[in-house]
């Protein structure tokens, strides 16, 4: 992808503009020394947004990354903003205090799937169902690296990790059907290793004014190596990969011989196009105002092991939180706070 | 007729009904007629943590007292002189406060054999004997004030029903002389868009003050006489709350930072939510968050993009808050944490007060992170302590935790309103780059106070978080020397608060002649009690001294000195020695306990006792 890539039509959402034109991925990137694993998924992201920022065109001064604890947390050390890293699960609570009282700030959180679902998941659903001005990158590896391969919420159903000897027993979260179920406005779900598709649910995210969630699938190649090989490896991700495209019918396959319609029971049902004909399958419409259809298709993959859609699930315009004319955002003045300090009923002792 | 006309230096009274009998309305409609009088005053409000607790029962007793005086007083009164019972529960859960000879006004309507049956009673205490020892008044109010509402036009036998509190207050304000255009005016604001409760209401309470003027029952008015020692000024009667409130919306206006109060519901820390929320017009932004965590994370946002960041809760929201007021003070950001102390542990008794969190206050959090505490005394002391709370915070860059209770949130007094002139202007400082220089997020200035460089700010770009920083560059560090050396600093900056707050002044009476070897040190809400009690001591002849502490960490840099300068230190405390504890631990000196945890505020009889026992 180009650096600079312009002419989305869309406009960033945030009205910032002069920057100067000569911004480059370097400039987003911080002097701390990355430290993650080798091979861990998290580098591919974090050259994928220092490589998009630019496109923003907002200085770098105007863009905050706030994360929560995991080995997500460390993303906001590396990116020349400003940033914070937080605590465990907290982070929609801090970029809600900062969004509602910054509207000029871009602000973008980093979190995880044990960090966001299991113990900040209260934040992260109010932050969606508030929308509150914030793009929500979720580095789901389906188990907590950081504290050395523990099962965490999406962990599938009889995972052996070091807290499960037995197998996980506890039924998984599905990020995107939880987002949507959170009345999100823009949910979206990406692969570490697409750049190109990476960076396009980047940058839809960017340009929705609101809260947005993107589900980014993220390799742990220490506690859960492979975990979406079945989307990433050359000889398996197109028969795996459904990749949603709006205003398109959603067909995917090694020959584009499959794709999605409605089953017999009203549910929607992986079909082979030569079966039911292309007109049969369900064209995709993120801005359908219904998230019905959406959850569904966020539903149709139990697990990322067998065909699972891809891209933008759900886009759509609701009022975005803070954003209130009934708030003045300038303090008081003396004879305001004079006023205010009297009352209504004052007397004077002389 | 015409009826004799007597003088009271002070009046305690005590309305006292059902919780829906609207005895906080006749209160409240007592006090502000009472303030523009020009007595000194102080307010109690009592009520269930219910809201609803079944009619007639004990459960659902709801009370308000008042204290009210030509004199200066400091409390809303250990005991009332004049309880008004709207019902059987109400005298039954009251009666045992009053001393015999005691006043009391009762609706009698409401003393029926079922009333009696859900109050407890086995007889009629109106024709028993058992309140011989009272001047008992007897009045029908319920059917005085369905009279009094037959007729009106739009008025329901509903509206009748509930305005007796209206013809309770029109007694009282009879009997105490009270101007009652402020009240009428009051009620024709309140029911301006329902005709007929309006009418309804005033007939009520026009009522209730004719019924004093005519019947024979009260023979007696009584005058408190307008306050003479109190200092010049304007004066309005508030709350903690709403002083409370005000202090930050001035700290606000003073220092240019928009406000926002994140909070979640809890009482009774909601009505400081409730009271911010109204003031949206001057700065202000509320949020109702999902949680007491999300709320403290808010605040802390909002202060990490160079606003004033507030949360207010209750006990177990502190809990709850205590990792992000960590985090707080790990990113050295301003922030204010209120939190309006109740009794607890745990749920406890929302709607009763205590000052048992001083200890979580000051050490509530995992690792070494010292933060500034302070607590306000009097409900107009509220304002002070909440404007200090963010001078010390902006200057310090840390969170400031202040100590209210719900004795303060919901008691009430005159508080002379201050000139906004007279409010000190608070610098935020931001930080701005330096030509040429590289940022370092970690510098201190000489009061060990780290920039605030927010979001916006070019070429100040900074990560900051919660893992142990580097010693003025920020980065990330393991190194032990460096954390030993940011404990350190840490620990320095707070301490350092204590050249910059004021000394610990001791009230004392100096007479060579009979040296005082006994101080009494306080903390928070207990002031007035304390101070009332020595007064009262000394009226007595005793010898005793008397300090209250604003500052809970940093103390007073004096306060050792002041401990070791007296034989003996009594420390009155509604929790069970936590103040003692800090004090004996910091000073090693031999401090004596006064406990109380009843959920009611000290009494200033009781401060005298304690005195008395140890001239």
């Amino acid at each position: 992808m180009s650096a600079v890539a312009s002419g989305n039509g869309k406009g960033n959402g945030h009205g910032h503009g002069g920057a100067p034109a000569t911004l480059t991925k370097a400039d987003f990137q911080s002097d701390q020394e990355t430290r993650w694993c080798p091979g861990c998924g998290d580098y591919a992201v974090l050259s994928a947004v220092q490589q998009f920022m630019p496109e923003l065109g907002i200085p770098p001064e105007k863009i905050v990354f706030i994360t929560g604890i995991g080995c997500a947390g460390r993303f906001a050390y590396y990116m020349n903003t400003y940033g914070m890293h937080g605590i465990h699960g907290r982070a929609p609570a801090l970029a809600t205090g900062l969004a509602s009282t910054r509207e000029d700030l871009s602000i973008w959180i980093v979190t995880g799937d044990g960090d966001s679902l299991s113990i900040g998941g209260n934040h992260l659903i109010h932050a969606l169902r508030r929308n509150v001005p914030i793009k929500i990158l979720l580095f789901n590896n389906q188990i907590y690296g950081l504290t050395k391969g523990q099962a965490s919420p999406t962990s599938e159903l009889g995972k052996v990790t070091k807290s499960t000897p037995f197998g996980v027993a506890d039924h998984p979260f599905n990020p995107v059907s939880l987002a949507l179920g959170a009345e999100a406005a823009f949910v979206a779900r990406t692969i570490d290793r697409d750049r190109r598709h990476l960076t396009e649910a980047l940058r839809a995210a960017a340009t929705n004014e609101g809260a947005a969630l993107v589900e980014i699938y993220q390799n742990c190649p220490v506690f859960n190596d492979g975990a979406f090989s079945a989307l990433t490896e050359k000889d398996t991700k197109d028969a795996n990969q459904i990749r949603l495209e709006a205003g398109k019918p959603i067909r995917f396959g090694v020959e584009n011989e499959r794709g999605v319609a409605r089953g017999a029971d009203g549910g929607l049902a992986i079909v082979d196009v030569a079966d039911v004909g292309e007109d049969a399958l369900i064209v995709h419409d993120p801005s359908r105002p219904d998230p019905g259809l959406a959850f569904s298709l966020a539903r149709l993959a139990d697990n990322p092991t067998v065909p699972t859609p891809i891209g933008i699930f759900r886009q759509v315009q609701r009022p975005v939180y803070g954003r209130s004319s009934l708030v003045r955002e300038s303090p008081a003045t003396d004879v305001e706070l004079s006023d205010l300090l009297l009352g209504a009923d004052s007397w004077t002792v002389a | 007729m015409t009826k004799t006309v007597e003088e009271r230096e002070r009046v305690v009274i005590r309305f006292a009904g059902d919780s829906g009998d609207g005895m906080q309305l006749a209160g409240s409609r007592f006090t502000d007629a009472t303030a523009l009088i020009g007595n000194d005053l102080a307010t109690l409000p009592n009520f269930p943590a219910e809201i609803r607790a079944p009619a007639g029962t004990l459960a659902g007793v709801s009370a308000f007292q008042i204290h009210f005086a030509s004199r200066d007083i400091l409390t809303p009164g250990d005991k009332p002189n004049v309880l008004v019972a709207m019902n059987p529960a109400a005298l039954k859960a009251n009666l045992a406060e009053l001393d015999r000879g005691a006043t009391l006004i009762v609706n009698e309507d409401a003393f029926n054999k079922r009333n009696f049956e859900k109050a407890g009673y086995s007889s009629n205490p109106l024709e028993d004997g058992s309140l011989s020892g009272y001047r008992v008044h007897r009045i029908p109010m319920t059917s005085l004030t369905v009279a009094a509402v037959e007729g009106i036009e739009g008025a329901s036998t509903r509206d009748a029903g509930r305005a007796k509190n209206l013809f309770a207050l029109g007694v009282l304000s009879w009997l105490y002389g009270r101007p009652t255009d402020v009240t009428k005016r009051w009620i024709e604001q309140k029911f301006a868009r329902n005709p007929g409760a309006l009418q309804a209401n005033l007939a009520a309470f026009n009522a209730g003050w004719s019924f004093g003027e005519t019947t024979e029952l009260l023979d007696v008015q009584y005058k408190v006489k307008p306050a003479t020692d109190v200092p010049a000024g304007t004066y309005r009667n508030v709350n903690g709350t709403t002083a409370l409130s005000l202090g930050l919306i001035a700290a606000s206006a003073r220092s240019g930072l928009s406000l926002l109060l994140a909070s979640y519901p809890i009482t009774p820390a909601s009505e400081l939510l409730h009271e911010l929320s109204r003031h949206t017009n001057l700065g202000v932004k509320t949020i109702q968050a999902e949680d007491e965590i999300a709320a403290a994370g808010m605040a802390l946002g909002a202060a990490f993009g160079g606003r004033l960041g507030v949360t207010a809760t209750s006990g177990p929201g502190m809990d709850l808050k205590a990792e992000t007021i960590g985090l707080a003070a790990a990113l050295e950001l301003p922030m204010i944490v209120v939190d309006v102390q109740r009794a607890g542990p745990s749920t406890g008794m929302p709607t009763k007060t205590e000052q048992s969190d001083l200890l979580m206050a000051v050490h509530g959090r995992h690792g070494e992170s010292p933060l500034p505490v302070i607590a306000p005394s009097t409900p107009g002391g509220c304002f002070e302590a909440a404007f200090e709370a963010v001078q010390i915070a902006v200057r310090y860059r840390t969170p400031v935790i202040l100590l209210s209770d719900t004795f303060l949130a919901s008691s009430s007094e005159p508080w002379r309103v201050p000139a906004v002139a007279d409010l000190p202007s608070i610098d935020p400082a931001f930080a701005v780059a330096a030509e040429g220089e590289e940022f370092m997020p970690y510098t201190r200035d000489d009061r060990l106070a780290r920039p605030w460089a927010i979001p916006g700010t070019p070429g100040l770009a900074h990560r900051i978080g919660g893992l142990e920083k580097a010693d003025v560059t920020g980065n990330i560090s393991y190194d032990g020397a460096n954390h030993a050396r940011m404990t350190e600093l840490r620990a320095a900056k707070i301490d350092g608060i204590a050249d910059e707050i004021p000394p610990l002044t001791v009230d004392i009476d100096r007479d060579p002649a009979r040296p005082t070897r006994l101080l009494v040190l306080g903390w928070g809400s207990s002031e007035g009690p304390i101070r009332a009690g020595v007064r009262r001591a000394r009226e007595a002849g005793h010898t005793v001294a008397c300090a209250h502490l604003h500052h809970l960490n940093p103390f007073p840099a004096n306060t050792g000195d002041v401990l070791r300068s007296f034989d003996r230190v009594l420390v009155p405390e509604m929790n069970t020695g936590q103040l003692a504890q800090l004090l004996r631990a910091k000073y090693l000196v031999d401090v004596e306990s006064f406990c109380k945890v009843q959920g009611q505020p000290l009494f200033a009889s009781e401060i005298e006792e304690q005195i008395a026992e140890r001239q």
